[in-house]
């Protein structure tokens, strides 16, 4: 994932543009698979997503992850997507994927500091349209699940619309979000004396958690770190009872 | 879209068991695991439950319960759990619970089987059958060095040179000088007998040609069995080099018969074993008892602690440096002994130096005090003699604790009246020790069922051996209390991060490898030595004739030789270490200075000796037959 700078990480209703919460997820896919024209769209939306009143212990869901080549999707794109599917139980690695994809717009000096996928790397990676019926295959049936959701969620909807014509929408169950809400406020006193909240940061969360370091910056290893995040936030916070639909948006 | 599981292989790289296990095996692994989170207090596994995979800790630390709720291990990261199960019926055996917020990687089944069954090493690692690792770490170690491997007769290059009883010395002489060897085995033979399976009689040097021939003067046609030494040390064919090498540090000897099927085989020499020892604990023997004052034997402990630490280079085992180690403490004992008597004259009546404890188990190291006792001649009167033996005491252990072997804090020295007492006395105190077992006895016990003449009338000490040995086997009650002494000293469970863990869950700092571990393996050991009436004084004999005698289970005989091989080597190994970089040793050590191996084969001694320890509590039972 693209770390976005503190200033804009500080107003996270800013960032969240769409108001989804109120969605009916099973009712929109179906919507969505009469309208979709692109096959692999079809496909995806006709898996459907489960009932909001879904207990978490039953929903499986998919951590995702993206690389881009800056923070604004109507000019970046897309340079690497890591997933890895879970359900409440488990990780599993063995369903997890990789692709480096080349993005349309240039690859700026910063983000390849960041994620350090080159020129060359790109040069040879497929269009993002090359593996979107993988992509979308890997994703069906699942709630995505991701830090900072509207990365993905945009990032993906953009790059689908300008090859098919057609965006695409999703439930996301964000990690960033739940850090939102289970963050530390500091009382008046602490903020006068300059203690700030609780960083929302990834890596971050993960040390509350007690969740070990993890390198950032490569899309497979964010999706897994998300992964395991969400894990111990409903450890900590839920139940595996919880409905689906208190998490997601 | 190949899925890059970088923080997943990067850890399995740096954790045991996978570090022997290649990069491309890693990523097999890694494409293959699960992964969950578990916050602080949540149960990971429920008995009985079905299980199909193993699991290894990422982060966080987990504790493992046996079925009756008592703590069995505590792991933290890099631990691993759930093979009992998995390897058995695939349901869980040891229910486990998140200690702290945890992170675990599951690896399915069918893969940890594949990895368990095509690499030795992991397997090695894992096994699930603790004793069986620690059996081939021990006898990886033991591979590693000649002496504790080379038979005997791998040393003997040619026939024995036999002589007739009936020869002269001038005869043994010529015999020598043809032949081109520096020994003779003196044989009686018959005639219709070949002279090779003659009875020996007797051993001849050329060293004794010059001292008991030449030297005093004697005619060369003096009988050959006038200046040989009749009272033969031998060794047998299949015994070990490092054996013999003992035998003659002991016996002060150069020349060895060897026996095959009781008959001789060939003799080896001094020089023939000095290859296999770089001669270090026989030179140190000989410069203890060339030296003419205790100054000059002080001088020698620096020489001593040399020698230690150059045969743990040469990784002898602990059998060979505990023997090393008391034959060493031996002959300073003697040598002062000779230096006291030149001092304060001859004795008024005849005695017996005794030493106690780890020195007669032969198990000694070099953090050690020194425990010893007198034992007088019946015809001892306290008017007259005393003033006598209480010098001699005083001087050789004053001479003693200058010479590293420090005071005995239980006071269990010669210069202790109580334990500088006529024959009779002591006997009397065996007996009341057997018959009616006192508290205070207990506390001693460690010390005084283990002793040894070293000078003197050294025939003293094997008849107080005798009559433990007579009297201890059949009593029941003796047993018992013996048995629940032993057990006041208990090994810790494991280690848990950087700490000890006890049986409480508690931690420690560091462990003495001594208190915990090899005091109560001797101690136990030495209470079935006591039952089944066994004649050795070393832990390592005495096992093996109480394996013999058939009265632990199956396969505990061995499992607790292995025990007690690891302990002490890591004991050992640390005092060396200490030593090396100018530390002064001592018997603590700390977790963080021990190899990950260590630990884990540490662990599995300590769980053997404690189960040793139950097994040892449920065997001897006041009143319970024996």
């Amino acid at each position: 994932m693209f770390y976005l700078p503190r200033s804009q990480l500080q107003n996270e209703s800013s960032l969240s543009t769409e108001d989804l919460s109120a969605v009916d997820w099973p009712a929109r896919f179906r919507e969505l698979a009469a309208s979709a024209r692109h096959p692999a769209l079809q496909q995806y939306y006709q898996a459907g997503v489960p009932a909001g009143s879904t207990a978490m212990a039953d929903v499986p869901m998919v951590a995702l992850d993206f690389e881009t080549t800056g923070l604004d999707p109507q000019q970046g794109g897309i340079v690497s997507i890591g997933l890895v599917p879970l359900t409440l139980a488990r990780i599993s690695c063995a369903g997890a994927a990789h692709w480096i994809v080349r993005p349309r717009a240039r690859l700026s000096h910063e983000s390849i500091v960041v994620h350090g996928i080159t020129h060359s790397d790109i040069a040879a990676a497929p269009d993002i349209s090359k593996v979107l019926d993988d992509l979308l295959a890997q994703l069906a049936g699942r709630v995505v699940v991701a830090h900072h959701r509207s990365i993905e969620r945009r990032f993906l909807n953009n790059a689908l619309l300008t090859r098919l014509g057609e965006g695409i929408e999703f439930p996301v169950i964000d990690t960033m979000a739940l850090a939102y809400r289970f963050r530390h406020e500091p009382g008046f006193w602490q903020r006068l004396r300059g203690r700030k909240p609780d960083s929302v940061r990834l890596a971050d969360c993960r040390r509350r958690y007690h969740l070990p370091f993890y390198r950032p910056h490569h899309a497979q290893t964010d999706a897994l770190a998300c992964a395991e995040l969400l894990q111990a936030q409903i450890a900590h916070h839920f139940s595996p009872q919880t409905p689906v639909s208190d998490l997601w948006c | 879209m190949q899925a890059e599981h970088i923080e997943i292989v990067d850890f399995l790289r740096q954790h045991q068991p996978f570090t022997s296990l290649s990069d491309e095996v890693l990523q097999q692994v890694a494409v293959q695991i699960s992964i969950a989170y578990f916050k602080a207090g949540q149960q990971i596994l429920e008995f009985g439950a079905e299980i199909n995979d193993w699991y290894v800790i990422r982060s966080g630390a987990v504790e493992v319960f046996r079925r009756n709720g008592e703590l069995y291990n505590r792991l933290s990261e890099g631990g691993f759990f759930a093979e009992f199960g998995l390897l058995r019926n695939k349901r869980v055996r040891f229910p486990v619970y998140a200690l702290e917020d945890t992170l675990v990687y599951m690896i399915p089944e069918p893969l940890f089987t594949e990895l368990f069954d095509n690499n030795e090493e992991f397997a090695d690692q894992v096994e699930v059958e603790d004793r069986t690792r620690l059996r081939q770490a021990v006898a990886r170690r033991e591979d590693a060095n000649e002496l504790m491997t080379a038979r005997i007769e791998t040393l003997v290059s040619r026939e024995p040179v036999l002589l007739p009883a009936s020869a002269t010395a001038r005869e043994a002489a010529i015999r020598m000088t043809e032949e081109g060897v520096s020994s003779l085995l003196v044989v009686t033979t018959s005639d219709d007998q070949p002279m090779a399976a003659s009875r020996l009689v007797g051993i001849v040097t050329d060293r004794d040609i010059r001292d008991r021939l030449v030297t005093p003067g004697l005619p060369f046609d003096t009988p050959v069995t006038d200046i040989m030494t009749a009272e033969l040390t031998k060794v047998e064919h299949n015994q070990f080099v490092f054996e013999a090498i003992l035998l003659m540090l002991r016996y002060n000897v150069h020349h060895l018969p060897v026996i095959k099927q009781g008959l001789p085989l060939g003799v080896i020499a001094l020089a023939d074993v000095i290859r296999y020892e770089s001669q270090n604990s026989l030179f140190v023997v000989r410069s203890i008892f060339n030296a003419q004052t205790v100054e000059e034997l002080t001088a020698l402990a620096s020489d001593v602690r040399a020698c230690f630490s150059r045969l743990v280079a040469e990784d002898a085992n602990s059998r060979m440096i505990g023997g090393s180690m008391a034959v060493i403490g031996r002959s300073f004992k003697q040598r002062l002994l000779e230096m006291a008597e030149e001092k304060f004259g001859p004795p008024p009546v005849p005695y017996c130096f005794l030493a106690l404890g780890s020195m007669a188990r032969e198990e000694q190291l070099i953090v050690t005090d020194q425990d010893n006792a007198l034992i007088l001649d019946n015809r001892f009167d306290p008017q007259l003699h005393d003033e006598y033996f209480s010098n001699l005491a005083t001087f050789v252990c004053d001479a003693l604790d200058a010479c590293g072997y420090t005071y005995c804090k239980g006071k269990v020295m010669a210069t202790n009246r109580q334990w500088r007492q006529p024959l009779k006395v002591w006997e009397q105190y065996f007996s009341e020790w057997i018959e009616r077992p006192s508290p205070e006895f207990l506390l001693n016990s460690a010390i005084f069922f283990d002793l040894e003449g070293v000078w003197g009338e050294t025939h003293w000490s094997e008849m107080l051996n005798d009559l433990i040995r007579r009297k201890a086997r059949s009593n029941s009650r003796f047993l018992a209390c013996m048995a629940r002494a032993a057990l006041m000293r208990t090994p810790p469970l494991g280690f848990f991060k950087g700490f000890v863990m006890e049986t409480d869950g508690k931690h420690t700092n560091s462990i003495n490898m001594k208190r915990r571990g090899t005091a109560p393996l001797a101690d136990l050991i030495r209470v079935h030595a006591l039952a089944v009436g066994s004649a050795a004084h070393n832990s390592f004999e005495r096992l093996q004739d109480i394996i013999e005698a058939g009265i632990l289970p199956p396969g505990n005989g061995p499992d607790l030789r292995d025990a007690l091989e690891l302990i002490a080597m890591v004991r050992i190994r640390h005092q060396a270490l200490d030593l090396q970089s100018g530390i002064e040793p001592d018997n603590n050590i700390e977790p963080e200075n021990l190899s990950d191996f260590e630990r884990k084969n540490l662990k599995d001694a300590f769980q053997i000796l404690s189960n040793a320890q139950k097994f040892l509590k449920f065997r001897y039972q006041p009143g319970r037959a024996v």
